[in-house]
């Protein structure tokens, strides 16, 4: 899963599958971090206080 | 490992059983499961559920008397190289807890890395790995005759012959204390081929062609391992599993009891 | 009593009725957490597989709840990517569904597996060469994928929304979906794949086994397409399976009519590559490999040809033809039937690639291996039903699931008084 993990190789099959793998995790984790910390600003802006 | 790969040839450890010689008296089977410390239970009716690394099947040619003839086919892992090492259970294992040596050509089993998805045994044709259902338990006293070079498997996990890996590594590790990197042909033999009484069973390194194993089945390198030996075959040939494990039989419902064909095919 | 989280404007049973139905299903959900238990504490034991049946129960209702739950998928890549507006009023419940079915398959998943507290094994140590590997990334990362579109649902809910924090999370998640929905596409595809994969790449078992294209097997092609058809085929049908129960329509005919003809067209493409596939598997993979195409379906109590006839003519052929008719769905009956017969397609065909691969003799001094589950087995199959029941009961009756029911309860309402 990691570079870290012995039977781990540098090789084509390795960056395709982890690479794809990655990609998709750090799409989902930007995504909700952005999210978390818009909110927490649009909070502090005081917008969705008078929501229903 | 690197470093050792230009002092070594690589082998490809495998296997003749002479199938007009085998008695089907089960003395591989007695042998293997003490040799490798195979857990049992009270209850082994059940051959489902039975873990036998090797196994004794009994043929039949279907035929009434006085035509009725049987063989006994004993059914160790086939260390299936596939294509460049590409065996079924290899490929497919998701944690990379079965290898396939190219230095020896033996399929490993990594037990405490396996953990138990039984991937490996969907996708063997052989039926030649078998899962710990249970816990392994011996009776009272009996673990003190346990193997010391074998570690016994816990439950959750897959196991298979190794053709007793652990003498390999005693052999080798006997050798290098004496300076050598290749062994002779009798320092690492399987405790089936040993056990054997009626000597059906015969041990050694197919790409080596002093051995016995690679004089008798005659494998074609460049044809998958395809035996030369018109009395050879492997099991399930054409499924293209590439086994190292080679039959002998010098009657031919035996040799086409080895693998499918379709109806009026000839083989 | 919970009157104060029960979205406005919409009718819901009493508190009492929902309690007694959730009790009753919770019993069952017990029964199945008994029988989980005992596998996790005494071993696969407790199952009645074996070492020829080494994939069973679980495995297959693994690959059914999975593609019967790419619904949610197929759904988001139409709304989201496609741009297929009308879906807007289903895909929630698509989301619901799809989260329900792939957390009973990782659930499922936990049970099954020998050493449960190994699990991990197959992230740290993965072998980028096996199909389950691809299916355990790409399942564990659209199992969080359906979790990011069904939270804001959760803030939805009526007393959550009042706190200006999830009120604002709960947008921000909304404005941004289009790209965990393409995300989540991108991860189904590979998953529902792989899944077709798990079998078709056993090239020591030729009933299973497949040629491709590059490491993937037609299966893999295959399992994507029928999980794009039959996941729809299995939102419609809970959608009208809810309608019944709450007495009360929940989506706009239009859409339910949109995704029908969506799914039918997929459902008839699929049945063709399906039909073409097993003709060539037939004739050219299966007697390459020494094996009469007969064989498979010959000399067992269970598996005839019939199985064949049912996953292909009748829940492929003919719910294809009813759904791809504009008079085939027009009629209630004949949708619902079609759809029913759709997601049965799915798990008939995951059926045949798991069970009756393990059932198949090889060696030809074998013969068929049959099997029947264990109670544990059962239970513990029954136990995700049992959960997504209760799930979709709460989510049904606190958060806003279906946006088009206001207004045809308004609609109806008026109806009444004019």
């Amino acid at each position: 899963m990691l570079p870290f993990s012995f039977e781990w190789l540098w090789d084509i099959s390795h960056m395709v599958f982890m690479g794809g793998l990655w990609y998709a995790l750090t799409i989902l984790g930007l995504g909700m971090t952005y999210c978390i910390i818009k909110a927490i600003v649009d909070t502090a802006k005081g917008k969705g206080s008078h929501s229903h | 490992m690197k470093e050792q790969h230009k002092h070594t040839k690589a082998k490809k450890y495998g296997m003749v059983i002479d199938l007009d010689k085998c008695t089907g008296c089960g003395a591989c089977m007695a042998a293997c499961m003490a040799e490798n410390n195979v857990s049992f239970k009270k209850d082994e009716s059940d051959k489902l559920l039975s873990i036998t690394w090797m196994r004794v099947y009994k043929l039949t040619n279907g035929k009434k008397f006085p035509e009725a003839d049987i063989c006994y086919l004993p059914r160790p892992c086939m260390h299936c190289e596939g294509d460049h090492g590409h065996a079924p259970c290899v490929s497919v294992c998701p944690a990379t807890a079965t290898d396939y040596s190219h230095e020896t050509g033996i399929v490993s089993q990594i037990y405490t890395r396996c953990f138990g998805c039984r991937y490996c045994m969907a996708a063997c044709p052989y039926h030649a790995r078998y899962f710990n259902w249970w816990d392994p338990v011996w009776p009272d006293g009996m673990e003190k005759y346990l193997s010391p070079n074998v570690s016994p498997r816990m439950r959750g996990v897959v196991e298979k012959c190794s053709f007793c890996f652990h003498r390999y590594q005693l052999a080798m590790d006997k050798a290098y204390i004496e300076g050598r990197r290749e062994l002779e042909e009798d320092e690492y033999q399987t405790s089936c081929t040993q056990a054997c009484p009626a000597d059906a069973i015969i041990f050694g390194d197919l790409n080596n062609p002093g051995h016995a194993v690679t004089q008798i089945a005659k494998p074609d390198h460049k044809h998958g391992g395809r035996p030369m030996n018109p009395n050879a075959f492997r099991l399930l040939e054409r499924l293209g599993t590439n086994p190292k494990v080679y039959y002998l039989s010098s009657r031919r419902w035996v040799r086409r009891a080895g693998d499918n064909y379709i109806k009026d095919e000839r083989g | 009593m919970d009157s104060a989280l029960i979205p406005e404007g919409v009718k819901r049973c009493s508190f009492g009725k929902f309690i007694f139905w959730l009790v009753i299903f919770g019993a069952v959900l017990l029964w199945g957490i008994v029988a989980m238990l005992l596998c996790w504490f005494k071993g696969l034991n407790q199952t009645n597989m074996n070492d020829a049946y080494g994939f069973a129960l679980w495995i297959w209702a693994d690959l059914a709840v999975i593609a019967v739950g790419g619904g949610a998928f197929f759904t988001g890549l139409l709304r989201y990517i496609f741009g297929k507006d009308e879906l807007k009023n289903i895909i929630n419940f698509a989301v619901l569904i799809g989260f329900i079915c792939y957390s009973s398959a990782l659930l499922i998943l936990a049970i099954d597996i020998g050493q449960p507290l190994r699990g991990w094994f197959i992230f740290w140590h993965a072998n980028v060469h096996s199909m389950l590997t691809e299916v355990a990334f790409c399942l564990s990362c659209y199992f969080a994928v359906l979790t990011i579109e069904y939270i804001p649902l959760i803030l939805e809910n009526r007393q959550i929304d009042r706190v200006p924090f999830f009120h604002n999370l709960s947008h921000n998640m909304h404005g941004v979906m289009a790209i965990f929905a393409a995300t989540g596409a991108f991860l189904s595809f590979f998953h529902q794949g792989s899944l077709g994969g798990v079998a078709g790449v056993l090239f020591g078992r030729p009933f299973a086994f497949r040629e491709g294209v590059f490491i993937w097997p037609w299966t893999f092609f295959l399992f994507t397409w029928s999980a794009a058809a039959c996941g729809p085929c299995f939102t419609i049908l809970i959608t009208w399976i809810t309608e019944k129960i709450t007495k009360k329509k929940l989506v706009r005919k239009n859409v339910i009519m949109l995704l029908a003809k969506i799914a039918g067209w997929m459902l008839a493409t699929y049945t063709i590559a399906k039909i073409i596939d097993t003709w060539y598997w037939a004739t050219v993979t299966a007697p390459a490999a020494g094996h009469n195409f007969m064989d498979f379906y010959s000399n067992n109590p269970l598996y005839g040809i019939w199985i064949l006839v049912l996953e292909i003519v009748i829940c492929g052929v003919i719910p294809s033809i009813i759904l791809i008719t504009k008079t085939g769905r027009r009629y209630s009956f004949l949708l619902v039937g079609a759809v029913f017969l759709g997601a049965l397609g799915a798990c008939v065909n995951r059926w045949v690639m798991v069970l009756q691969v393990m059932a198949v003799p090889v060696l030809t001094f074998e013969s068929w291996f049959m099997y029947f589950p264990s109670w544990q087995e059962i239970a513990t199959t029954i136990l995700p039903v049992a959960y997504g029941i209760m799930l979709i009961m709460i989510s049904y009756r606190y958060l806003p699931i279906f946006p088009q029911e206001r207004e045809i309860e308004e609609e109806k309402h008026a109806s009444i008084f004019v």
